[in-house]
């Protein structure tokens, strides 16, 4: 049901590395979950709107007040890299 | 008096409030239980010994200036480590956030510092809250007290199996489906899920925002309310959290339940899965109610067949959702390895991430990608309306209802690990309330094989008092809740 190439596609929008083992593993249990989730096509849902969330609230509303916010070193206490108090990555774009 | 570790919530605060045990004495006790007991249990991923006793010194001032005491002032609790603790590692039981040191406290450990409540430490869990069997934590499988070789339950297994073995008298854990409730029923404990917006999300590390909610466990349903009581309420920071005031729940234990309209919806008792020795306690339970003075109806939910396979669409996707921010840039693991950005983000969430996690990433990615979203997350969607309507309209018949609130007892480590399917099929009974947003709890109704069975009270949005009162009613003419694993003390088998 699923296959080797849509296993990959999919791993590529989640960016989410996969060794070959994974690859084959996911393929076989997805195809398998999947099957499981057939059932769901015998649901009559003729007319039935989509529930998004379970919440009976609609437009929460508050002033738009400003408050404290954290000093960067507490933010950053976390970071893997820093660098003069912002966050250091590879390089976005490269050099032609 | 029952020694320390045994103590409901409800009685120590008693004896605290009338200083006949100090805070410090009783969180020695349940550090010294957690010291003997938890290497074979492996409930915590972190206990806070230091800070445990510094929080009972200072509740026992509290309670000696007889100055802002609460029922909770002086009790020590045990916390699910998906709930953010400043400064305290939170990791989710996942690689990904091993080392990760919130800079703010949850919602839920503001308010039970405020009532003077005291941590013991962060429990184990499935990894984000991924799992029925607490085997998915990154770092090792808990244990049922009742029979180490057997599951807690999970997601919350640590919180349930703390409680379950005298490590703590309460505890907190979070629902998405069922991973309160379930890991009770299988621990002998008490559990609640409590009503979609009841409770403050803020900090609560994300897993499927539209089902997620914070819960407390105990050993009886009044020390449930009193938890309860104490983290339910309106919070800015969390625009889902409903601004409805909060009853006060233990004024409702009144222990009368005559006239409740209680119904047994007929679909769950003809589940494929259900244990004959968990059904035969259910009916017992049933039994009791009735002996009580409810009234005991049929009732039909029938949707239900459709519910693991819509939440194992709707929950995955938010999942794949929420945790795209693990990108090892802002905080969390980090592959430093390479000077490629995709490869660095690839390698970082391969890495960083379990086997069960990057399922569901895989799964939800897949249902929400373009050319399945409506086949599969909007059929899901469509289908949860119509869970959330056949609840409507039984609870146009009846109060509460009632079910095993898992379909098995606690099995056996590593026997669904290879099935994931079998394992999401655990949470039948469960994730029905989560899709509808209604609250439920889960209290110690019996044993099967000697292992416990739970029973599963589901009631309407925000009518926890009601779901608690029939639960503290069962409590009054059982004695299951007072039941401790054998193998822990070699006394009080079931």
């Amino acid at each position: 049901m699923i296959d080797r190439e849509t296993v990959l596609h999919i791993a590529q929008l989640a960016r989410l590395g996969l060794s070959e083992e994974e690859v084959e593993l996911f393929r076989q249990q997805l195809s398998s979950i999947l099957e499981h989730m057939a059932i769901l096509r015998e649901a009559d849902v003729s007319g039935v709107s989509p529930l998004a969330h379970a919440s009976r609230l609609t437009n929460v509303m508050r002033e738009d007040e400003p408050g404290p916010s954290y000093p960067p070193e507490v933010l950053l206490a976390n970071a893997p890299d820093q660098e003069e108090q912002c966050l250091k990555v590879n390089a976005v774009l490269e050099e032609s | 008096m029952s020694a320390l570790h045994e103590l409901t919530i409800s009685e120590a605060a008693t004896l605290l409030r009338q200083r006949q045990i100090s805070a410090v004495e009783l969180t020695r006790a349940f550090l010294e239980r957690i010291a003997a007991l938890d290497e074979r249990i492996r409930a915590f991923t972190l206990v806070t010994a230091d800070l445990a006793l510094q929080q009972a010194h200072e509740a026992d001032q509290r309670l000696q200036r007889g100055e802002q005491v609460t029922p909770l002032t002086g009790i020590p609790l045990a916390i699910k480590d998906v709930i953010c603790t400043k400064d305290i590692p939170t990791t989710c039981s996942s690689r990904m956030l091993e080392h990760f040191r919130p800079p703010f406290n949850a919602t839920v450990m503001e308010r039970l510092t405020a009532a003077g409540a005291i941590m013991l430490g962060k429990t184990n869990m499935d990894e984000f809250a991924m799992g029925s069997s607490t085997e998915h934590s990154a770092f090792f499988p808990t244990h049922n007290p009742w029979d180490l070789e057997r599951t807690p339950g999970g997601s919350s297994g640590g919180s349930a199996a703390a409680v379950a073995a005298g490590m703590a008298p309460g505890a907190l854990g979070s629902d998405t489906g069922g991973s309160i409730r379930q890991p009770a029923a299988l621990c002998n404990v008490v559990g609640l899920k409590p009503t979609y917006g009841r409770v403050s999300r803020f900090g609560l590390v994300a897993f499927a925002s539209s089902l997620d909610q914070i819960g407390p466990f105990a050993r009886t349903a009044r020390d449930a309310a009193l938890l309860l009581q104490a983290i339910a309420g309106p919070d800015p920071r969390d625009s889902t959290c409903s601004p409805a005031s909060v009853p006060d729940y233990t004024a409702e234990l009144t222990g009368d339940i005559r006239g409740l309209r209680i119904g047994v919806p007929v679909e769950y008792w003809e589940a494929p899965g259900m244990e004959p020795g968990v059904a035969r306690v259910g009916q017992e339970a049933i039994q009791r109610l009735r002996e009580l003075g409810a009234e005991i109806r049929e009732v039909s939910l029938p949707h239900t067949r459709y519910g693991v396979a819509a939440y194992y669409i709707i929950a995955p996707a938010e999942a794949s959702a929420n945790l795209a921010r693990y990108d090892g840039v802002k905080y969390g693991y980090s592959y430093r390895d390479t000077s490629d950005m995709w490869e660095a983000l690839d390698k970082t969430r391969q890495y960083g991430f379990g086997p069960e996690v990057k399922r569901r990433i895989m799964l939800g990615t897949y249902v929400l990608s373009a050319g399945y979203y409506d086949a599969y997350y909007k059929q899901a969607q469509k289908v949860r309306a119509l869970i959330a309507q056949d609840f409507e309209r039984a609870f146009e018949q009846c109060d509460v209802l009632v079910s095993p609130a898992s379909p098995t007892v606690a099995f056996k480590l590593g026997e669904k690990l290879s099935d994931p399917y079998q394992m999401y099929l655990n949470d039948v009974f469960t994730i029905p309330a989560n899709l509808a947003g209604i609250c439920g709890i889960s209290i110690p109704s019996g044993f099967s094989e000697g292992l416990p069975v739970g029973l599963q009270i589901l009631g309407n949005a925000f009518a926890e008092a009601t779901i608690l009162r029939v639960a503290d009613a069962f409590q009054r003419v059982t004695d299951y809740h007072t039941r401790y694993p054998s193998l822990l003390e070699g006394k009080d088998t079931a």
